[in-house]
């Protein structure tokens, strides 16, 4: 660190809230939280759907598709489907739009820490 | 010739070989557990495993604390004999890995340190909200340990061959069982005083292998059996179970049709719901599982181990599929039934029988009998421990150290501490298991996922995300989620007033559903609401403090 900088201030309370209300940071949020909840609705809807119809609409999830293997077999393995795709494209998004900012932020704070 | 009989021809060798398995498991762990006692020197090492384990390493010993009985014997047991509905729990129980990964792991990881108290006592007072998330940490294990003991006794039911009236070493079935529960309970407690976090964590990856291992080698066996080919695999099992095609239907076991009763159809259809709702919210609120985060060392870290998880998780329940079916194609419901009436031996009777078809006559069976039972005990045994690992870290550290001595004790008190409420919930344990025996361990399992999702999942959401939220509602929402759940447990057809529950000769029953989650875990979310606006307390530099390095990970332990 350049030591002509302004003086980093230590991770007082203040400093944290000073971090909070940074447009940064609330980019940070932003980008987290736009992910994240849009995505638990859809999943947590999906799997909704998925007991709801395996509740209330037999006739269709007992429809054969192919041999003895029926909708409500399919809707099911959709569903480890939907999940191993879910985490890869949160991980892939986490590692892109949402860390590089997380690690600016913090190795501001701690720089500031060390000070 | 049905596999029973064979395996009374051959039960002499597969008691031997299971017990010889099962004692090279239990030398092997206890090995790894005093080797890493001699690394474990802080408090750090002893609840966490020093912070020290990669991403791929804790995605195992996830899958190794996730995997429990429930899921190996319970699943298979339950879509034995009931076919379809039994696949809906590895459906939930791999679904609510999302809500792990997206909206709990990473943050939880960054602003905790040993617990899950650490979280939602962060910008709270300490006392009260330690207290309740150390009582809620204890009851939710409780649940879950009472499904490991019981899947160890039906275990060793099995393996000695005991349906009611035979003895095994002068001991009837029920001191063998007996036996086998307070000799899982003792282990496990040497696990957990002796390696900590550490030792656990080896022993859940180790246990992970062999279990991945063991069910991948019965599914190929099973496939094999029918050409590879799915759909007759699925046709055997509807022609084996009499049921036809509604086997392969939702509707034998959850959300029953009955007949011109249209309030037991109702609910039947909401207990499904229930079921529903309580396994994929119940993860995200298990303490084992949530302290698991704290031994790696980033939040990154944190999500590639959950990344692993679910991988190997949901392969694991792809196996279920062809355990539970092939068992019900080539063991069949009746011999499942006659062994256990809950199910929960058909994974082993299902190996038994594979045993007798691949390796040849009775040895092979009672050889992979032994193999597969010694890793339904290894699973077992790691989940107990990683069970009381979390129970006994939330006394330590949550109640001894922040509520009774208010932080002002060593860190070695602390650890001792811990050791000693390990030796206590160990007993508490073993007492409570002996009274639930007649039950499928998936489905008790589901009851702890219950009591989870309502007792600790709103409060760990609310403190993570909304900055209103204070000790009040914390206190509220832990309190209130939790007794409603237990509360409606204890007047459900679970414990009394059925012919399956736990005291059948009694009726105190008044709740119609059997998982209270779809009543209990939105009652946890509002009771937090609730008791959050009762109260003024708002912390805005704590929060501030908490939003900043749960999101950007500085500070963090």
């Amino acid at each position: 660190m350049t030591t002509d900088a302004p003086a980093p201030a230590p991770t007082t309370p203040e400093r944290y809230v000073e971090v909070q209300r940074s447009d940064e940071f609330a980019g940070l949020r932003k980008a987290l939280r736009g992910f994240v909840f849009p995505m638990t609705a859809a999943f947590f809807l999906w799997y909704a759907l998925y007991v709801i119809l395996s509740a209330y609409a037999r006739g269709f999830m007992d429809t054969k598709v192919v041999g003895h293997i029926n909708v409500a077999l399919i809707f099911g393995l959709l569903q480890f489907v939907s999940t191993f795709l879910i985490a890869w494209y949160y991980s892939r998004y986490a590692n892109n739009k949402v860390d590089p900012t997380a690690d600016k932020i913090r190795a501001a704070l701690e720089n500031g820490d060390k000070e | 010739m049905s596999a029973f009989l064979a395996a009374e021809a051959g039960d002499t060798t597969a008691r031997t070989l299971t017990i010889i398995l099962f004692l090279v498991f239990v030398a092997v762990t206890l090995a790894i557990t005093v080797w890493a006692s001699r690394q474990t020197k802080t408090a750090t090492d002893f609840y966490a495993g020093g912070r020290a384990f990669s991403g791929f390493q804790n995605g195992m010993a996830i899958g190794g604390d996730y995997m429990s009985a429930a899921s190996f014997l319970g699943i298979a047991g339950l879509i034995a004999l009931y076919g379809y509905d039994g696949f809906l729990y590895s459906i939930g129980f791999l679904v609510a890995w999302l809500v792990a990964l997206l909206l709990v792991a990473e943050l939880l990881r960054n602003s905790g340190k040993y617990t899950m108290a650490d979280v939602l006592a962060f910008r709270m007072r300490q006392r009260p909200v330690r207290t309740a998330a150390s009582v809620s940490t204890v009851t939710v294990s409780i649940f879950y340990l009472i499904a490991q003991m019981v899947g160890a006794g039906a275990l060793v039911a099995l393996l000695l061959g005991i349906r009611p009236g035979t003895t095994f070493l002068g001991m009837d079935a029920d001191a063998a069982k007996i036996a086998t529960i307070v000799l899982v309970g003792a282990l496990m407690i040497v696990y957990v005083t002796v390696g900590g976090m550490k030792g656990t964590t080896y022993v859940q990856i180790v246990k992970a292998f062999l279990l991945m291992s063991g069910a991948a080698i019965m599914t190929v066996l099973v496939l094999a059996k029918f050409n590879f080919n799915l759909s007759s695999l699925l046709g055997a099992a509807a022609d084996a179970s009499g049921k036809g095609d509604a086997f392969l239907e939702p509707g034998l076991r959850y959300g029953v049709d009955v007949a011109d009763n249209a309030r037991q159809t109702f609910y039947n259809k909401m207990d499904l719901l229930s079921l529903g709702i309580a396994l994929v919210l119940g993860t995200a609120g298990l303490p084992h599982i949530l302290i698991r985060f704290y031994t790696v060392p980033t939040a990154r870290a944190a999500r590639k181990s959950v990344l692993w998880a679910i991988g190997i998780i949901g392969t694991f329940y792809l196996f279920t599929l062809a355990l539970g079916f092939g068992a019900a194609a080539l063991v069949g419901g009746e011999e499942i039934r006659a062994q256990d009436a809950a199910g929960n031996t058909a994974a082993p009777q299902l190996a038994e029988q594979l045993g007798l078809d691949f390796l040849g006559g009775d040895t092979g069976g009672a050889v992979m009998l032994a193999v597969i039972a010694a890793v339904a005990f290894a699973t077992i045994l790691a989940v107990v421990a990683g069970l009381t690992l979390a129970s006994s870290s939330s006394i330590a550290h949550d109640f001894y150290a922040n509520v009774i001595k208010r932080g002002q004790t060593s860190e070695g008190q602390e650890v001792k501490v811990a050791r000693i409420a390990a030796f206590v919930i160990g007993a508490i344990s073993i007492v409570l298991a002996l009274f639930a025996q007649s039950l499928n361990v998936a489905f008790l399992v589901a009851l702890a996922f219950a009591v989870a999702a309502s007792g600790n999942l709103p409060a760990i959401l609310y403190s993570l995300f909304w900055k209103r939220f204070n000790t009040s509602g914390a206190v509220w929402a832990i309190y209130g989620g939790l007794l409603a759940a237990v509360v409606l447990v204890f007047f459900s057809p679970v414990v009394s007033g059925a012919p399956t529950s736990m005291f059948k000769n009694s009726d105190w029953q008044w709740f119609p559903l059997n998982n209270p989650g779809i009543i209990s875990i939105p009652f946890g979310f509002l009771c937090g609401w609730i008791g959050t606006l009762l109260s003024k307390e708002s912390d805005e530099q704590k929060y501030a403090e908490l939003e900043v390095r749960s999101l950007t990970g500085a500070g963090a332990h």
